[in-house]
């Protein structure tokens, strides 16, 4: 629907309205649009009966369909005027509104025609959602307006010209504040809240008068941290202003920076969470250290064997263990690289320590550890396996890590659930833990049923059909 | 419900103007900067750019190479450089750089950036403080919604949600306010508008006075009422897995801006295919809404059906093959196509569903979202976490513990707390922090008896009798909010009645039959009510901030139309996939049609990722 770039360029050339691009002054539109738009909302103020705005004349319509222009063709819309009642009544939202008194103007007789197009009823094919068009360069003019707060307010809103200067003394600073809040534009309330705050001294009347704002405070809050003004947010931190501490304030790992985090007022669970990250890390550069040597010397057979895939600096605790329970695993209790160590230092839950070791032995497919592991003795002095995980979750564990079925077999059968234990030997063909509990059953029909499922010839079938003959077995069915 | 008379949908009115409208309007942005230029595009504005326009419309209009925005220096001979962005700090900033490097270098260019869907002053500040501002031109692109389907319009705007949620930042507001705006001034008089949520309400105001200050010619309505509702009045749906297929489709593959690329897995080639996800492709127009396990059953009927058609062929003569040939069999070969992507996609997906850990981790979801064996719960969560498997699903079921019990009891925070740091990094205390502002997760403030009783009786026993008496006392305790307000709107059906996922009854379905969404339910009430009234309770419970205004503008309330069973949804801060199926069956139930207007599409990780703060 493009017309060619000739017939563009053609209808621009001829157009009547040529004069109304600025080809060549670009870098003063911005501030020649919000001026204008400034004179225009100004002259509806002071002469509201003046329908015939010179604008709103400009009509675009009897251009080709599909042409550039076309598609930036604003209608008359305001050829009708406004002062119908408002369709939709007010609701008032969570702030109480402030007072109005301040204004005399409603709001709808001071500005009216957005740059939207209604669109006519009939008229289904141009309907147009256009840019302000640019207006004659004699419409600009230096403009010095007086706006009440309520209306500066308004003007930021819309985007036209305004002058903060005038809010100098720190009640009207405050005042415009409020009716930014109000209006509930987060885009006004950060502008209003960057004007007032960068034009007080210091720090302490802005965080006074911030910390019974709060929307205002979250405002610029954000906007340092988008900023990622860090020396700023920290001042507000130690104030005790926000309620954490933030991202940007944060993400920074080196050491020293969280070592310069420990004196920020967390609350004291949280803190201790900082402190362990700094021991953390303390430890983490440590032991990179060590190993990166140890890994280029050459001397510990265990990283050819497993070569390192990424160094452990900045890794989580349990990445830590897991790394140490690979590399590190036997040794004593001393070294900062012991897993026993850093258990106890870090107070590490029984179940989540399993959990990492389980899976890096598996890894390494050291189940002599594996087994070891799950191995204690009870009071008689017997041997005994017991597991904080579920022997469920063992297996899971195992089978991640393929182990052989012999290894695996020896956990499914801690399962204490027969019927848990059953479906886990048939998927993880573990006959005999499946024949076993058959038999422990009695159930002569299931184990019929499981022959046929075993290999032809194999040491299992030969098994079951022995089960079968026993004649000492008093079935059930 | 359905027991009012089933009607056909009425007409969806025709959204692609909202297109042509962006488009038009960046044309015209673009030719104010004559000449040829280099158009710099922020990235995450790249797929909403490729469906309104493409390469060769740029060309048209002198844009001479395309670059993607990254945060690095440019290699660019043009003189003129154009920047489209969203209106964000880092951009400008980097922008601000290349500037200052051109003019540290004594070179001279014309810099123009086109803030969409609008600036924000904070932009120019960074601008005046960098010393670039007056030498780079700025303008608008009031880009603000993007069709993504019949029934589904975007603002492609995700950082609504953590910007206005978590930040408190009111910067979108209205943006919102001017999207509903430019819908109601295209399709509108609206007759009815119904909210809940804060920011629900101020995006109404900021509407309110834009058509105050605006004009409106008398037309023809296309869309009867409004319903605008916060995301966070209703966070337990979208943290829930999806098993509607095209929330799975999300959930695995990532839908982004209706497009989905499927990976060598699903093609069985060895190389990816980009699939454009609506109501045009036949075969997923079908599946889209209906229950995963259904999707199958539903493929093979078809593939079985493409098959006899093909067959058909056999035993044809000339004449007929020339008429297969030119008439049928480039529809049969296009479904043949789309059937064996879904198919694949299908296939995938059962792979990574049928796992066992899927399985345990939808019945924890049902039995958090039942208010049953939450001990076991949450110690599954517990060892989910200690294996540290995805920290997103992690976090996800936390929340939902949290959301469903209204906190979690101090003891359990803690220790979950804990475990979830050593084993995800302590720098997600940024994260819990993050989540305890928004609600999403919480310690649970306890009744003082309860405390007392629970450590006395803590003192006794050992620790699992202890926690299954915890149990026993936290129903004693305050229900928690979602409780109640389950037990009210009826949101879990009972367990013990079957539910069959061929025929739904209910929006249930969506969840298997365990839970119908809350915020779905929520305007199915009150659209039926017309109305606030008889919800009271709700709407405490939900912290307030409803509404329900009606217009004046002369619409004829007993003269029926279509208009009237339009009905659109505004969502702030995201909606799931989910809930829109579920809407779309809510709207065939009711003969009516509900489009849907979001900030963004989202999901549990989406939703949860923009609450991390993890550093890069």
């Amino acid at each position: 629907m493009m017309k060619s770039k000739a017939d563009e360029e053609d209808y621009w050339n001829s157009s009547k309205f040529k004069a109304f691009t600025f080809d060549d002054e670009d870098d003063e539109f911005s501030r020649l649009k919000e001026s204008k738009q400034a004179v225009n909302s100004i002259r509806q103020l002071v002469d509201d009966d003046d329908d015939e705005d010179d604008v709103e004349k400009v009509s675009w319509s009897g251009e080709p369909v599909g042409s550039i222009s076309w598609s930036v063709k604003e209608t008359a819309a305001s050829n009708q005027r406004t002062d119908r009642e408002p369709a939709f009544p007010k609701i008032t939202t969570e702030r109480p509104p402030l007072n109005k008194s301040q204004s005399g103007l409603s709001l709808s007789s001071l500005f009216k025609g957005g740059n939207l197009t209604a669109r006519s009823l009939g008229d289904t094919s141009v309907r147009l959602f256009a840019p302000e068009l640019r207006k004659p360069k004699s419409e600009y003019k230096d403009f010095v307006s007086d706006w009440t707060p309520v209306e500066t307010v308004q003007r930021l809103q819309q985007g036209k010209a305004v002058s903060l200067e005038k809010f100098r003394s720190l009640q009207d600073k405050l005042l415009l504040l409020d009716f930014a809040v109000a209006a509930h534009d987060g885009n006004v309330i950060t502008a209003v809240t960057l004007f007032t705050l960068f034009t007080l001294y210091g720090l302490e009347v802005l965080f006074r008068e911030l910390e019974s704002r709060q929307t205002a405070l979250r405002h610029f809050i954000h906007y340092m941290t988008e900023t990622r003004d860090q020396r700023l947010l920290l001042e507000l931190l130690r104030s005790g202003l926000t309620w954490t501490f933030n991202s940007s304030s944060y993400e920074n790992k080196r050491r020293d920076f969280v070592k310069s985090c420990l004196s920020l007022p967390f609350s004291p669970e949280d803190s201790a969470h900082v402190q362990d990250h700094y021991t953390l890390l303390e430890r983490q550069i440590i032991i990179e250290a060590a190993d990166q040597r140890a890994e280029r010397d050459g001397k510990m057979e265990i990283f050819q064997r497993f070569p390192r895939k990424a160094p452990i600096l900045n890794m989580p605790l349990i990445t830590t263990l897991y790394y140490c329970c690979l590399y590190h695993y036997n040794e004593s209790e001393g070294t900062y690289s012991s897993p026993l160590n850093i258990r106890q230092t870090f107070k590490i839950s029984e179940k989540q320590y399993f959990a990492t070791v389980l899976a890096a032995r598996a890894k390494l497919k050291a189940w002599a550890d594996v087994d070891a592991l799950f191995t204690s003795r009870n009071w008689l002095g017997m041997m005994k396996k017991r597991s904080p995980l579920s022997f469920q979750r063992v297996v899971d564990i195992l089978q991640k890590n393929s182990a052989p079925t012999q290894v695996l077999q020896e956990y499914v059968g801690l399962v204490d659930d027969a019927e848990l234990r059953i479906s886990l030997a048939q998927k993880h063909k573990c006959h005999d833990i499946v024949i076993n509990t058959f038999r422990d059953m009695k159930d002569r029909q299931l184990l019929m049923e499981y022959r046929k499922k075993v290999e032809r010839g194999s040491a299992e079938e030969k098994k079951i059909d022995q089960l079968l003959n026993n004649v000492q077995i008093r079935w059930k069915n | 419900m359905a027991h009012g008379v089933r009607r056909d949908s009425p007409k969806v009115p025709d959204f692609s103007l909202l297109k042509r409208l962006a488009r038009d309007q960046l044309i015209y942005l673009l030719e104010q900067l004559p000449g040829k230029k280099d158009l710099f595009i922020e990235a995450d504005l790249m797929s909403p750019l490729d469906r309104i326009a493409n390469v060769s419309t740029l060309k048209q209009h002198e844009v001479d190479k395309l670059y993607k925005v990254e945060n690095k220096p440019i290699i660019s001979a043009s003189d003129q450089l154009c920047f489209l962005i969203r209106p964000r700090i880092q951009t400008v900033k980097w922008i601000c750089d290349v500037v200052n490097a051109d003019k540290a270098i004594g070179k001279f260019r014309r810099y123009k950036i086109i803030f969409t869907p609008q600036k924000f002053y904070a932009c120019e500040a960074v601008m005046e403080e960098q010393g670039i501002f007056g030498d780079v031109t700025t303008d608008e692109w009031a880009f603000y919604l993007l069709p993504l389907d019949d029934d589904i319009i975007s603002l492609e705007l995700p950082e609504f949600f953590r910007d206005n949620f978590l930040a408190g930042d009111q910067r979108w507001v209205r943006t919102a306010g001017s999207a509903l705006h430019l819908l109601h001034s295209l399709y509108g008089p609206f007759s009815k508008i119904y909210g809940i949520g804060r920011c629900s309400k101020m995006t109404y105001e900021s509407w309110r006075k834009q058509v105050e200050e605006g004009e409106q010619r008398p037309r023809q309505a296309e869309i009867g009422s409004v319903f605008l509702i916060d995301r966070d009045v209703d966070f337990v749906t979208p943290l829930c897995s999806q098993v509607v297929y095209e929330g799975l489709v999300d959930d695995i593959f990532k839908i982004k801006c209706g497009c989905v690329e499927f990976g060598p897995d699903v093609t069985s080639s060895d190389k990816s295919i980009k699939v454009m996800l609506n109501s045009q492709d036949k075969v997923f127009s079908e599946i889209r809404n209906e229950h995963f396990s259904n999707v199958f059953g539903f493929l093979s009927q078809k593939a079985r059906n493409l098959q006899t058609a093909y067959d058909k062929r056999q035993g044809m003569d000339i004449q007929q093959i020339k008429v297969f040939v030119s008439e049928e069999l480039k529809g049969l070969k296009q479904e043949h196509r789309l059937l064996s992507l879904h198919i694949g996609a299908s296939e995938s997906i059962m792979k990574k569903k049928t796992k066992q850990d899927f399985q345990e981790l939808l019945k924890t979801e049902h039995c958090l979202l039942e208010g049953f064996e939450i001990r076991e719960s949450i110690s599954f969560i517990e060892e989910h976490i200690n294996r540290q498997v995805s920290t997103i699903e992690s976090l996800k079921l936390l929340c939902l513990l949290s959301v469903t019990e209204n906190g979690l009891l101090p003891k359990d925070y803690r220790s979950l707390k804990a475990q979830f740091l050593q084993s995800y990094g302590v720098d997600h205390l940024l994260t819990f922090s993050n989540l305890r502002q928004l609600g999403l997760l919480v310690e649970q403030q306890p009744g003082e008896t309860l405390t007392v009783m629970e450590s006395k009786v803590g003192k006794l026993v050992n620790d699992k009798t202890a926690g299954k008496l915890t149990d026993a006392f936290s129903s004693l305790a305050k229900k928690s909010n979602f409780r109640a307000l389950s037990r009210k709107l009826n949101l879990v059906p009972k367990s013990d009645e079957e539910y069959d996922l061929r025929v739904p009854r209910d929006m249930a379905y969506i969840f298997s039959g365990a839970y119908v969404p809350l915020s779905c339910k929520l305007i199915e009430q009150v659209l039926e009510r017309d109305g606030w009234t008889g919800l009271e309770e709700i709407s405490r419970l939900l912290n307030g901030h409803e509404f329900a205004v009606i217009g004046s503008s002369g619409v004829d309330s007993k003269q029926e139309n279509d208009a009237d069973r339009i009905i659109l949804v505004m969502f702030l801060g995201g909606c799931t996939f989910s809930e829109i199926s579920a809407l779309r069956f809510l709207g065939k139930e009711k003969g009516c049609k509900f489009i849907v207007v979001t900030t963004a599409i989202t999901n549990s990780s989406r939703l949860l990722e923009a609450l991390m703060d993890t550093p890069v």
